[in-house]
């Protein structure tokens, strides 16, 4: 077996492993549906309420990819300021690192205080949790142009925008889409702690409300829709890299 | 051989004088420089490495102030900024633009109608065996492919006076003896003046016209040679070898 096909059926060996212990186990112990439900059930489930998961699903995906706009839009405007201004970067750094250590959790019930109980207040959760590895990514990228080129820039006698726009930014892309690979994951954990703490439809929803119907196949599947969300947008964020990195590749064509 | 020139040609720099500043006081890198480069020809500054030859460069473009000193283009003293375009001594390609998106970037910035600039990058890239290379990125390219393309780069700034910051410095010897040739070539075609600055002394004898030697930090212009040889020089004739001698005696300081 070469490298490639290892590498392909090494994870899904461990998880089918994983799985047949699960389904054994649950099935000899005869543990109830309710505590724990084996794969099978969990699967069987998923299938035959596709519809209901399909409905929640897109309300979490829409607000993951507003969250993840919103935070990235405020993250890079705030690391571009911080770059060009520095005293911002000495007012807004302990700042933003002290706003790290408040639990998203603590700050949800507020926002949904001041924005409802709609899509906003989720958004708005994503935002936060993915603003943080935007900006920080963000700075190290628009910083990460050398001064040899900048001097090339000026002797040219590109504007401030110029050099913005044909050498920072392009620049800060690796870096950028570092952090949004964070991002995207995070959002999900923003998205569904939003829905938790109130909503009338999402995954989040979804997971609760079965939880306290004892559905615990039901949030299971759930939490396997949101892998699968999840996994969609890394992906979706990683079909971008590799077209706006393509430079990177050494091969032509 | 060390008399001043005092003829006006297309640059001339009078008593330029830099310093840094340092613990304690200013360290002066470069003392009361003089030359002058008449259109159309080849100067090359040669020195020890870090005696401030770059610093030079970098005055000339205007990233650095002077302490004292004149600089005058042509007629004018300002802006001469907009007489020369300069090549710095790193790599400073673009990784995320292709060799040909590269070589425009300076008339990019200048504004230039793109369409006229990529197909004028065009004719050079053909003109000076670079075709192949248009659509590669940098890390597609070999060392020798990127500083053609940075050098193609330097022209497309539509400038009268090319600086060359040892373009030619992190290259093996084989892809080095090659692109001064190439070097040559191009500064033959397109009638440009250059100054280039390196501390390979054959490199200097080879391609220049006149080559001002630098003493080591600060540095000072120790002698103007200007090498009598028929183009194109080869480095096995005889009075390439006694030229050679002399200027590795100058740069040495024995030959004062």
């Amino acid at each position: 077996m070469n490298e490639r096909v290892k590498r392909t059926v090494a994870p899904i060996l461990l998880l089918v492993t994983l799985f047949a212990i699960w389904e054994l186990g649950a099935r000899v112990a005869h543990v109830p549906g309710y505590i724990l439900p084996p794969p099978s059930r969990i699967v069987a489930t998923f299938v035959l309420r596709f519809g209901l998961l399909w409905f929640h699903s897109v309300t979490t995906f829409a607000e993951i990819v507003f969250g993840l706009l919103l935070g990235s839009a405020a993250g890079f405007l705030l690391a571009a300021a911080v770059v060009y201004v520095p005293v911002l970067e000495w007012a807004f750094h302990p700042l933003i690192i002290a706003s790290q250590m408040v639990p998203v959790f603590a700050i949800a019930p507020l926002l949904i205080v001041w924005l409802g109980y709609g899509l906003w207040p989720k958004v708005v959760v994503a935002a936060l949790i993915g603003f943080f590895p935007i900006v920080i990514n963000g700075v190290d990228g628009l910083r990460s142009a050398n001064r040899e080129t900048i001097d090339l820039f000026r002797s040219l006698g590109a504007s401030r925008w110029q050099v913005f726009v044909k050498l920072r930014l392009p620049g800060s892309l690796p870096a950028l889409f570092s952090g949004w690979k964070i991002a995207a994951t995070l959002s999900v954990v923003g998205a569904t702690i939003g829905e938790w703490i109130g909503a009338s439809r999402g995954l989040g929803f979804l997971m609760l409300q079965s939880n306290a119907l004892l559905r615990v196949d039901v949030v299971f599947a759930a939490i396997l829709a949101l892998t699968l969300v999840g996994l969609l947008l890394f992906g979706i964020v990683r079909i971008i890299e590799r077209w706006a990195l393509r430079w990177r590749r050494r091969v032509a064509g | 051989m060390r008399q001043e020139r005092t003829e006006r040609g297309i640059l001339e720099a009078v008593g330029l004088s830099v310093s840094f500043p340092s613990k304690p006081g200013r360290t002066e890198v470069l003392s009361d420089v003089s030359f002058a480069m008449e259109r159309g020809t080849w100067t090359t500054c040669l020195g020890p490495s870090g005696c401030g030859k770059t610093t030079l460069l970098r005055v000339l473009v205007g990233l650095i102030e002077l302490d004292r000193g004149r600089i005058t283009v042509g007629d004018s003293v300002e802006p001469r900024a907009n007489a020369m375009a300069y090549l710095p001594q790193q790599d400073t390609l673009l990784p995320w633009r292709s060799a040909l998106h590269n070589a425009v970037l300076s008339s990019e910035i200048a504004r230039h109608p793109r369409a006229e600039s990529l197909s004028e990058a065009r004719s050079l890239f053909a003109r000076f065996g670079l075709s192949e290379a248009e659509r590669l990125y940098p890390n597609q390219l070999s060392g020798g492919m990127r500083q053609r393309v940075a050098v193609i780069r330097t022209y497309l700034a539509h400038r009268d006076i090319l600086l060359l910051d040892e373009p030619l410095g992190a290259l093996d010897t084989l892809t080095r003896t090659t692109l001064q040739g190439w070097l040559l070539d191009v500064w033959r075609e397109l009638g440009k003046t250059v100054l280039l600055v390196t501390h390979d002394v054959e490199e200097a004898l080879l391609l220049s016209d006149r080559v001002l030697v630098f003493s080591p930090r600060p540095a000072l212009v120790r002698a103007r040679i200007e090498p009598t040889l028929a183009r194109p020089r080869s480095r096995t004739a005889p009075d390439f070898v006694t030229q050679k001698e002399t200027l590795l005696e100058l740069l040495t300081g024995e030959g004062i």
